[in-house]
């Protein structure tokens, strides 16, 4: 066995099998699984999208979405509009949810108005909630959210996620605990001028009663995450001033 | 065990406590420091290497006498990092909320040197059968360690099990705050993993002697 397992022509002729076998293997999983990924991934976004403002079956302590399968009559029940704001202009578009967030936001960077921006009208109790998408880093790797707003740009719920966070610290940006404490949280300062929400230590206000501080308090070892969610939510809700603004002097 | 022989038996029970792949081995330290801040990912990270350890090691067996023994590594790492790549495709599109929970530890499982460690060490000189429990005995060893740091990091630091508040809110000042008790936040950075490790080495040493090198 070992003389025949050492040759140079077996080695090379063994590493091209594995190649394609192992190739072959990885290929056929991810082709014949990608259609439900694909639904999975669009499920979960109405969810989120849902979530922030407010539809979900939250019990005491923990987030929880509504069931995936209620979710698509759910979003189009409580999703009145879905809008497109395109360089100043907006128009209705019944798959805004379905935008690359991330592609956009690259496409932004170099043309400012060329950028897609989504946004959600939802209707619940009377009441109107305005969702947004946002889209960042963490440590590790991509964190985004979905942040839903009063016309007033008071935050009604947020919804955040992420790919790569460190389990017990960044990786908490998705609990309740720090969620919640968006919740009534202002994003214009007392002026009128967009401020964002800080995700500061050494806040002075742990239990978060202070709403119009522009402040919630970080976690605790989650220094970078926690900066990357203030960048996220300062560089992409800023963005949606103007419709706002609109709104205001409709 | 009427199910094991005695030996086979040993192959799992050695490496939860005389020949653990943590403290006496010293492998896979990696990943004990990065998910160990809270219980619940210590769980699944020890029920996920479980299951990639016992499988590995069975399908390297299995190929032992036909892989070139230049290029057994990179064999290796192919056969795990195909194993966990297509456990998470699957689990992304069948059950896709425990994959969110698991994507994080996809690259920590692939990179775990108890994995690769066990497949040179074992999988290459024996059978699938005893190669299979030799994974499991080895994860389960693993697991142990990661579940007791995980334990101690996450009541220290948050004062918190799997999440529940067991010493009370350190907000409201409940429970143990009430006196004054304050969390450890120094428990929640790696390096007191290390520590917590370290003290594991030290108590299993003095109890047994046989494992204190000269």
């Amino acid at each position: 066995m070992s003389n025949k397992t050492d040759s140079n022509v077996y080695t090379i002729l063994f590493a091209i099998g594995m190649v394609v076998v192992v190739g072959a293997l990885l290929a056929f999983t991810a082709a014949s699984l990608k259609p439900n990924i694909a639904e999975n991934v669009r499920l979960e976004k109405q969810q989120n999208i849902l979530y922030a403002m407010g539809v979900n079956e939250n019990d005491e302590s923990s987030a929880v979405f509504v069931d995936k399968t209620e979710a698509p009559e759910l979003f189009k029940k409580y999703i009145t509009k879905q809008l497109v704001i395109k360089g100043g202009d907006v128009s209705e578009n019944n798959e805004a949810y379905l935008i690359d967030i991330k592609k956009q936001k690259a496409i932004g960077n170099d043309n400012p108005s060329e950028r897609k921006l989504p946004l959600f009208v939802g209707e619940k109790d009377g009441k109107t909630y305005y969702v947004v998408p946002i889209y960042g880093k963490g440590l590790w790797d991509a964190i985004w959210g979905y942040v839903s707003l009063d016309k007033d740009m008071v935050v009604q719920g947020a919804y955040f996620d992420h790919k790569g966070e460190t389990p017990g610290l960044g990786a908490n940006i998705k609990e309740r605990f720090f969620m919640d404490d968006f919740i009534g949280e202002h994003l214009l300062d007392e002026s009128g001028y967009f401020k964002g929400i800080d995700v500061a230590k050494g806040n002075a206000d742990p239990k978060n009663e202070n709403k119009t501080d522009n402040e919630v308090d970080a976690i605790a070892g989650a220094t970078i995450t926690g900066n990357g969610v203030t960048a996220m939510i300062k560089s992409d809700l800023k963005l949606y001033k103007p419709y706002f603004d609109n709104l205001k002097n409709n | 065990m009427g199910l094991l022989s005695k030996k086979d038996a040993k192959l799992i029970t050695d490496p939860l406590a005389d020949n653990n792949p943590i403290t006496i081995q010293v492998l896979g330290i990696c990943s004990a420091l990065a998910i160990t801040a809270e219980l619940k990912a210590s769980i699944v990270m020890a029920v996920s290497v479980l299951f990639v350890l016992g499988v590995g090691n069975v399908v390297i067996s299995l190929m032992r006498n036909i892989i070139p023994s230049k290029i057994r590594i990179i064999v290796q790492l192919t056969v795990v990092a195909a194993l966990v790549i297509i456990v998470d495709q699957v689990l992304k599109a069948f059950a896709y909320e425990l994959s969110k929970t698991l994507s994080v530890f996809v690259g920590l499982i692939i990179t775990n040197c108890i994995i690769m460690g066990r497949f040179e060490a074992f999988a290459l000189g024996n059978g699938p059968w005893k190669s299979f429990l030799d994974g499991i005995g080895n994860a389960l060893g693993y697991g142990v360690i990661l579940i007791i740091v995980g334990f101690f990091r996450e009541l220290l630091g948050s004062g918190t099990l799997l999440g529940f508040k067991v010493l009370g809110d350190p907000i409201e000042k409940t429970g143990l705050y009430a006196i004054g008790y304050e969390n450890n936040g120094f428990m929640l950075l790696s390096p007191m993993a290390l520590i917590v490790v370290g003290i594991i080495i030290w108590v299993q040493r003095s109890r047994n002697k046989d494992l204190i090198e000269d």
